[in-house]
């Protein structure tokens, strides 16, 4: 029998490695891998709560997230695609002008 | 005991492949180490007696959003990671503004296990309570999923159109200026 905290402890380090590679990665695509691991690392907390509630609304929520993970793939994907269009590359630090 | 075995297995792999994701240059390596970080993600909601939730990880995360990351990355002919070339001059890279985003790191990470100690019976089995019958079956959650939480399922249809018009316009190109 596993007790919830280890299951809160896996999530939380992947929340961290998720935010550790939002700040050292020079890659826009990376960040956003980076983003979909700190999702899943909420996704892991929410199901496992919900399991230990004795309920199913952790794993609803957990639907609900990846609706979300894949609407924010798409439209950050296609922002990405339109940046890389103008400046020919993925470097976050090429993008610091708002205006070109 | 072969669930603690396997709890522990499944761990190990999603944290070692989440790790090597950001250890990676090559976006195409990133991404392939992601997929194997969320079927290991799958085996613990498996445990966890979310079978459903297990396979819509696979379909949807591993299948659907990975391959569209891929395809991007395709499109975009992958170009390498720059190695980091630090600006010292940064007003964000001094020493002391550095020492004192560490410091605040740290306070996060011990806030972050003052947090978990104190968890409520985070001592207890995960799976002492409820009926797994019930919790584990396709037919519960879509019940729960079309009474109670059906705003927010009808809310998440518009989220998914606006996503879909959104990229749309973003990634067209402007043709008539």
């Amino acid at each position: 029998m596993i007790p919830l905290g280890h299951y809160l402890v896996v999530s939380a380090i992947l929340f961290a490695i998720g935010t550790a590679g939002v700040f050292l990665r020079r890659n826009l695509i990376t960040i956003l891998l980076s983003i979909e691991i700190m999702l899943n690392a909420v996704n892991l907390t929410f199901v496992a709560f919900g399991r230990a509630q004795g309920n199913v609304d952790g794993q609803i929520i957990t639907f609900f997230v990846m609706t979300v993970a894949a609407a924010e793939a798409a439209v950050g994907l296609a922002i990405v695609i339109a940046l890389f269009r103008h400046r020919e590359s993925l470097n976050p630090d090429a993008f610091t002008s708002l205006k070109w | 005991m072969s669930e603690t075995i396997l709890f522990y297995l499944f761990s190990v792999v999603a944290i070692l492949a989440s790790a090597l994701v950001i250890g990676q240059r090559n976006p195409m390596y990133s991404i392939m180490l992601l997929i194997a970080s969320f079927g290991a993600l799958a085996a613990l909601y498996i445990q966890l007696d979310a079978p459903f939730v297990a396979m819509a990880q696979i379909i949807v995360y591993a299948g659907a959003i990975m391959v569209l990351f891929l395809f991007v990355v395709m499109l975009l002919n992958a170009p390498q990671e720059d190695a980091a070339v630090w600006d010292r001059t940064h007003p964000l890279r001094r020493p002391g503004v550095a020492r004192f985003g560490a410091l605040l790191a740290g306070l996060l990470i011990v806030q972050l296990v003052w947090a978990l100690v104190r968890v409520n019976d985070a001592s207890t089995a995960v799976n002492a309570r409820g009926d797994v019958a019930a919790i584990s079956s396709v037919r519960t959650v879509g019940r729960v999923l079309f009474t109670d939480y059906m705003f927010a399922f009808e809310a998440t249809s518009i989220l998914i159109l606006v996503a879909m018009v959104g990229a749309v316009v973003l990634a067209a190109r402007e043709t008539a200026s």
